[in-house]
C-alpha cells in the first residue's frame, strides 16, 4: 500500500475498526482446511438472502398490497403481480428470481441444517450458533408464509386462511389471537396489508439481525469440520491452528465455485421451469383469491409440507382439547425441538465419520421419513401409495418417529459404539 | 365457529373424495406466428365478449408478428387505443345473473388450468372440444370435463353439435363412474380436423398470452447458462491455483 493509502486507512482505523474487522472475519479468520461439499450451503444461504432482498426491493416498487377489485373485477394485488410480469421491463425475471429464490432458500437451508446434524456442528461450544440458526429457520418460515399471501391468488388466500385458523385452536386466547393476526374475522385487505408490512420490513430486519448474530457467534468459536475435531487445540508456533487456513482467500475462491455451481442449477429453474412443476408456483395461484370458492385441495408450498404432515398426523382430541390444538403443538414442537439438539446428543464423537451404527441407521430412517412426510404433506390425507397403502397412517408413523428420534437421542447416542476420534483433521 | 374451523381444516379431505380423475387430450401447442395470429383472431371474435384479458395489452400482439395498424383494423373491438388492455363491456354483476358466475379473466388461464392430469393447454384443448347437447342445462350445453358448465358452446357454428352417449362403469370401489362418449350430430362449418386445428391455434394463443415472455425467457436462459458454465470452469481453475499448496 502506498503511504497515502496507508494514511487514509490509519485515519479510518483510529475511528472505526475496519482493518481489525477485516482481519478477524476474513483474512485472519482461520477455518479448517478440510471443508467438503456440505460446507457450501452457509455461504449460499447468505447469497440467497441478498438475492431475495435485492429482488424484493424492486418488486415493492411495482407491487400493490390491495385486495379491492379493479375495473375488470380482478383484485389489485393480483393484477399488480401480472403487471410486473408483463408491463414492467425485466419485471418477469425479477419476479421469477424472487419466487424461485424462496424455494432455493429452503433447499439451501435444509441442506445446511443437515450438514450440522451430519458433523455434530451444534455440539459444545457451538450451541448458540445452532439456536440462532433455529431462530433463523423460524423467521424464514414466517417470512415465506407471509410473502406467499401477497400474490393474492387462491392458494395464497386459502393457505393463509387455514394456517391462521390454526392459531384459534390455542385454548383461551386462540380465537382473539387469530383475529389479531388477520386484523379481521376472515383473511382480507387488512391481512394483506399487515402481511406485506411484516414481509418487507419487520421479518427481514429480524432475519438480518439473526444472521449477523449467527456469523459473529461462529467466528467467535470457529467452524466445525467433517472430522468434528477442534482445530484450535493444535496451534503452530505462529499461534494459528495447524489445520486452519485463512478464510480469505482460500474459502472465498472456493465459495465462488459453489456460488457458480448453485447459480447454474438455479438458472435452469428460473429460465426453463419457473413454476417448478407446480411446486414453486402453484397452478391454483394463477386464479385470483375468491373468498367464496374453496379450492378442492389446499396444499402448502413444498417447504412447509413435512411440518404440515406433523400437524395433520394428530387426529385425536386429548385432555379435553381439540385434535387441531395437538396438531398445532406437533407442528410447532417439530421446529422447536431442533433447537435442543446440542443437549439431546450425548455421543462422544461429533462427526458421522466416527459415530456408530445406531446413529447412522436412525439418521437414515429420519431423512427418509422426513422426505416421506414432505411428500405426503403435498397430497390430500386420503392419498394412498400406488392406490393401496394409505398415506395417513404412514404419515402418523413417521411423525411419531420424528419426535422419538429426538426424544430418545440422549439414550441411544450415549450407548452407540463410536470409533476413536483423531487429534488432527484427516483431509 | 369451532366446527366451521375444523371443517375448513379438513376441507381438502372431503373435497378430494368427491374429485374424479380427468382424462385430457394432449394439446398440439404451437409457437408459430401463423397459428398464434389465427388463435388471436378466434380469441377476440369468440371469447373476448364475455371474458376479458385485462392484463394483456392490444399492442403486445405485435410480438406475434402483427403491425399496430393490423391490430387496430382487425382485432381491436373493445378499446380505443392500442395500448389499452383487452377489457370487456359486460358488467360483472350482470354477468353473474346471466351465467351463474362471472366469466373469469382469461389472461393466465393456460397457467391456472394446469394440474397433475396435464398442462393447462391440455385442459383447454379438451374443454373446447368437449361440449355436447344437454337439454337439461339452461344453455342447452354441457361439457365432458367441466360438468354443468355455465358457458354455452360459443364455437357451435364451427364445430356443430356433439351428442353424448352416457354409460356407467364400475370404479372398483363399489361406486360408479359416468363415462361420456361423444358423437357428431348436426355438422358445423368445419370438419373435425379443421375444428381440432382451430382449437389448437386458440389454445396456443392462450398459452402465449399466459406468459408472452416465455420464449424470450428460454433464449436468455440459454445464454445465461452458457456464461455460467464458462465461469464455473474459470472459477474452478482459480480455486485450484489458490489451493495448490494446501494439503
Amino acid at each position: 500500500m502506498t503511504t497515502k493509502a496507508q494514511a487514509v486507512m490509519d485515519w479510518i482505523d483510529a475511528r472505526f475498526p475496519l482493518t481489525s474487522t477485516y482481519k478477524a472475519h476474513l483474512s485472519e479468520y482461520y477455518a479448517p482446511k478440510n471443508f467438503n461439499f456440505w460446507y457450501f450451503f452457509g455461504s449460499l444461504a447468505l447469497l440467497v438472502l441478498v438475492l431475495q432482498i435485492v429482488t424484493g426491493i424492486f418488486l415493492v416498487m411495482h407491487y400493490k398490497p390491495d385486495a379491492s377489485l379493479n375495473a375488470s373485477g380482478v383484485p389489485v394485488a393480483f393484477a399488480s403481480v401480472e403487471y410486473i410480469m408483463r408491463d414492467v421491463p425485466g419485471g418477469w425475471i425479477i419476479r421469477y428470481l424472487h419466487s424461485t429464490g424462496a424455494s432455493a432458500f429452503f433447499v439451501v437451508v435444509y441442506l445446511h441444517m443437515f450438514r450440522g446434524i451430519l458433523y455434530g456442528s451444534y455440539r459444545k461450544p457451538r450451541e448458540l450458533i445452532w439456536i440462532f440458526g433455529t431462530l433463523i429457520f423460524l423467521a424464514l418460515m414466517a417470512e415465506a408464509f407471509m410473502g406467499y399471501l401477497l400474490p393474492w391468488g387462491q392458494m395464497s388466500f386459502w393457505g393463509a386462511q387455514v394456517i391462521v385458523n390454526l392459531f384459534s385452536a390455542i385454548p383461551v386466547i386462540g380465537p382473539d389471537l387469530s383475529v389479531v393476526i388477520r386484523g379481521d374475522f376472515v383473511v382480507s385487505d387488512a391481512t394483506l396489508n399487515r402481511f406485506f408490512s411484516f414481509h418487507v420490513i419487520a421479518v427481514p430486519l429480524v432475519l438480518i439481525g439473526l444472521v449477523a448474530a449467527h456469523i459473529v457467534a461462529l467466528h467467535e468459536v470457529g467452524s466445525n469440520n467433517p472430522d468434528g475435531v477442534e482445530i484450535k487445540k493444535k496451534k503452530g508456533p505462529d499461534g494459528h491452528p495447524l489445520d486452519g487456513i485463512p478464510f480469505h482467500p482460500y474459502y472465498t475462491v472456493k465459495d465462488i465455485v459453489g456460488v457458480v455451481g448453485f447459480l447454474i442449477v438455479f438458472s435452469f429453474i428460473v429460465f426453463f421451469a419457473p413454476e417448478g412443476g407446480g411446486y414453486f408456483l402453484e397452478y391454483n395461484n394463477f386464479i385470483p383469491a375468491d373468498p367464496l370458492k374453496t379450492p378442492p385441495h389446499i396444499a402448502p408450498v413444498w417447504y412447509f409440507t413435512p411440518f404440515y404432515s406433523l400437524l395433520r398426523a394428530m387426529v385425536w382430541p386429548l385432555f379435553g382439547l381439540d385434535a387441531k390444538f395437538w396438531g398445532v403443538v406437533a407442528m410447532g414442537g417439530g421446529v422447536v425441538i431442533i433447537a435442543f439438539l446440542p443437549w439431546l446428543d450425548r455421543s462422544p464423537a461429533k462427526s458421522i465419520r466416527y459415530r456408530g451404527p445406531i446413529f447412522k441407521t436412525l439418521l437414515t430412517i429420519f431423512i427418509i421419513g422426513f422426505a416421506i412426510l414432505g411428500f405426503l404433506g403435498t397430497k390430500p390425507p386420503s392419498y394412498a401409495f400406488f392406490g393401496v397403502i394409505p398415506g395417513a397412517p404412514v404419515a402418523q408413523l413417521f411423525s411419531l418417529y420424528y419426535f422419538l428420534f429426538f426424544l430418545t437421542m440422549p439414550v441411544w447416542s450415549k450407548i452407540d459404539k463410536c470409533k476413536p476420534v483423531p487429534d488432527r483433521v484427516t483431509g | 365457529m369451532k366446527k366451521l374451523l375444523t371443517a375448513l381444516l379438513f376441507a381438502p379431505l372431503l373435497a378430494f373424495a368427491s374429485g374424479a380423475e380427468l382424462h385430457l387430450d394432449k394439446a398440439p401447442v404451437s409457437t408459430e406466428p401463423a397459428a398464434l395470429q389465427n388463435g388471436a383472431k378466434l380469441f377476440v371474435n369468440y371469447c373476448l365478449n364475455c371474458h376479458g384479458a385485462s392484463y394483456m395489452r392490444y399492442n403486445r400482439l405485435q410480438q406475434i408478428g402483427l403491425s399496430e395498424q393490423m391490430i387496430k383494423d382487425n382485432l381491436m373491438f373493445t378499446a380505443d387505443k392500442v395500448g389499452e388492455p383487452m377489457r370487456i363491456a359486460m358488467q360483472r354483476d350482470e354477468a353473474k345473473q346471466w351465467f351463474g358466475a362471472a366469466p373469469p379473466d382469461l389472461t393466465v388461464v393456460a397457467r391456472s388450468r394446469a394440474s397433475e392430469f396435464g398442462s393447462g393447454a391440455d385442459w383447454l384443448y379438451t374443454y373446447l372440444r368437449g361440449f355436447y347437447r344437454d337439454s337439461e342445462r339452461p344453455t342447452g350445453w354441457n361439457n365432458v370435463i367441466f360438468e354443468n358448465v355455465g358457458m354455452p358452446h360459443v364455437l357451435y357454428e364451427l364445430q356443430g353439435e356433439q351428442l353424448a352417449k352416457v354409460s356407467e362403469k364400475d370404479d372398483g370401489h363399489g361406486g360408479k363412474i359416468k363415462e361420456i362418449h361423444l358423437e357428431q350430430g348436426k355438422p358445423g362449418k368445419m370438419s373435425k380436423d379443421e375444428y381440432d386445428k382451430a382449437t389448437a391455434d386458440l389454445v396456443s394463443y392462450l398459452v402465449w398470452m399466459g406468459e408472452p415472455m416465455a420464449e424470450t425467457r428460454k433464449t436468455i436462459g440459454t445464454f445465461v447458462i452458457a456464461f455460467l458454465g464458462l465461469l464455473f470452469v474459470l472459477s474452478y481453475l482459480l480455486k485450484k491455483n489458490f489451493w495448490k499448496d494446501i494439503h
